[in-house]
């Protein structure tokens, strides 16, 4: 039975909007539970951290430093949320979709490429050192995983025949991607986490170098660019359930309500990894990248090019 | 209506950071303005339908601002937010150059006779120009490819200061190469 979608009136954006903004918090919820856990305090306080977050953010005051690019310092840290957005706009939620183009799947990477700027722009913004060796260790990162990422999207979109995410889930109908496109799959998530500079791929923000990025970010700027990962978190795990896991496709429930399961799932996933893997230092990630993933991938979208063929 | 509000906005967006980045006083600012005069160009293109090309115009040339801008401040070797520098230099032949050739260019659209569209424009764009690659043009994309990947690996070759011989050995024989940083694959 394929479903057809329908793209409803720009105005729903709104709630769009809004269910991403839940979705994200769910995972900022998830985690505190995680590091409360970690450190032995009750799961309670833990969920409740990110409201006690913004609370404590909001009323901070913002930290100035000698000669910085505010705009461009501004335009870094904003962005991430709204390119998480503009993500979401292509993802169908079972029958209703706000954006139905022709080429959903460029668009989300048209996007992903934005994150490139804007971390790197948060980076050098301020005009410090280790925020701008955070934008520089992002890029490195960035050149790691931005190709195996570009052709893990090419894999649904080579089966579905079609760069249209209602073709994509609508080709899924018999079997889901992730089924026999796992590489492609692992691919993808794994860049999810790297361009929500997440988990292990999150040295652009490490420690190390006193948060990097994050290191001069104070009061609603620094919320801003922390809601901004977890919202960029949630879009990425939005996207691949048309692209890789059938959709709204389920018993029982409603196509909508299958979306947002599949959704809180996978997001709630790559909340659990962040604690569960060392950093991926760049340097080295990029050799990976290049002299793994890459191969990979590639042979995952040969072979499914040739199911395709085949098939067709 | 709508189409032309949007069309015009995008335009004046486009032209005026293509101005900006003649502008600013920085090497970062002047990067994004130019990234920001090509995503208004692309996002234009979504007007004429050609949607596969604009969004690839967005995707190449926001990665590609990014990696410039490094490049860009690490030939400068300063930090151009402390010391603000012009973004101009041959002044004047870069004005002459620039105007004359979108007097020419903009002339050539004005005042040539375009021919009347006789057949039907294409269902899918997005198709149609995949056929136009793919098609009867795939042997020149075939014979391109390979031209280009051998340029490029020739230009690093060449602009390489290390080559196969400092990280094998005179012999080629070095079981593990001499690399000053190690990569992640266990080497």
């Amino acid at each position: 039975m394929a479903e057809v979608v329908v793209q409803v009136a720009p105005a729903w954006a709104l709630l769009a909007a809004l269910l991403t903004a839940t979705v994200a918090l769910g995972g900022a919820g998830l985690d505190g539970v995680l590091a409360a856990r970690l450190g032995g305090r009750p799961a309670r306080a833990g969920a409740a951290t990110p409201i006690t977050e913004t609370a404590r953010l909001l009323r901070q005051r913002r930290r100035t430093t000698l000669a910085a690019d505010k705009p461009l310092w501004r335009i870094g840290v904003g962005g991430l949320g709204v390119v998480a957005l503009l993500m979401v706009a292509v993802v169908p939620l079972g029958r209703w979709t706000l954006l139905d183009l022709p080429v959903g799947v460029v668009w989300f990477n048209a996007m992903d490429v934005m994150v490139w700027a804007l971390v790197w722009l948060a980076g050098w913004g301020p005009n410090a050192v280790h925020s701008l060796v955070g934008g520089y260790r992002f890029l490195a990162q960035a050149l790691a995983y931005e190709l195996p990422l570009m052709f893990a999207l090419t894999a649904p979109a080579v089966a579905a025949e079609s760069l249209r995410l209602a073709d994509v889930v609508a080709a899924q109908q018999g079997l889901w991607f992730v089924v026999w496109m796992p590489v492609a799959f692992g691919v993808y998530c794994l860049s999810v986490v790297g361009f929500s500079v997440w988990g292990p791929l999150a040295p652009a923000a490490g420690a190390d170098i006193a948060g990097g990025v994050l290191s001069e970010l104070s009061g609603p700027d620094r919320l801003l660019l922390l809601a901004g990962r977890y919202a960029l978190l949630t879009a990425g795990a939005a996207f691949a359930v048309p692209m890789f896991l059938g959709g709204g496709a389920g018993p029982l429930l409603p196509g909508w309500a299958w979306v947002l399961i599949k959704t809180l799932l996978l997001v709630a996933a790559l909340v659990a990894v962040r604690r569960r893997l060392p950093s991926l230092r760049p340097d080295r990630f990029v050799e990976v990248g290049w002299l793994v993933l890459l191969p990979a991938v590639l042979l995952q979208v040969l072979i499914v090019a040739v199911v395709a063929v085949m098939g067709g | 209506m709508l189409e032309a509000v949007v069309f015009w906005s995008l335009s004046t967006v486009a032209v005026a950071a293509g101005i900006a980045v003649f502008v600013v006083d920085s090497m970062a600012r002047a990067t994004y303005a130019l990234a920001v005069s090509f995503v208004a160009v692309g996002l234009a293109l979504l007007l004429v339908e050609l949607d596969y090309v604009g969004l690839v115009t967005v995707l190449m040339m926001v990665m590609e601002m990014a990696v410039m801008a490094v490049y860009m401040i690490m030939f400068m070797g300063m930090n151009p937010a402390l010391m603000p520098m012009s973004m101009v230099h041959g002044h004047r032949t870069a004005i002459v150059a620039g105007v004359g050739s979108f007097v020419l260019l903009a002339a050539g659209a004005l005042l040539v006779p375009w021919p009347q569209r006789r057949s039907q424009p294409a269902p899918d764009a997005t198709v149609a120009l995949g056929d136009a690659l793919m098609g009867s043009k795939m042997l020149v994309m075939m014979t391109v490819s390979p031209v280009m990947l051998a340029t490029i690996i020739a230009g690093v070759t060449l602009a390489s200061a290390r080559t196969r011989y400092d990280r094998l050995g005179d012999d080629l024989d070095r079981r593990t190469p001499d690399d000053p940083q190690r990569g992640g694959v266990g080497r």
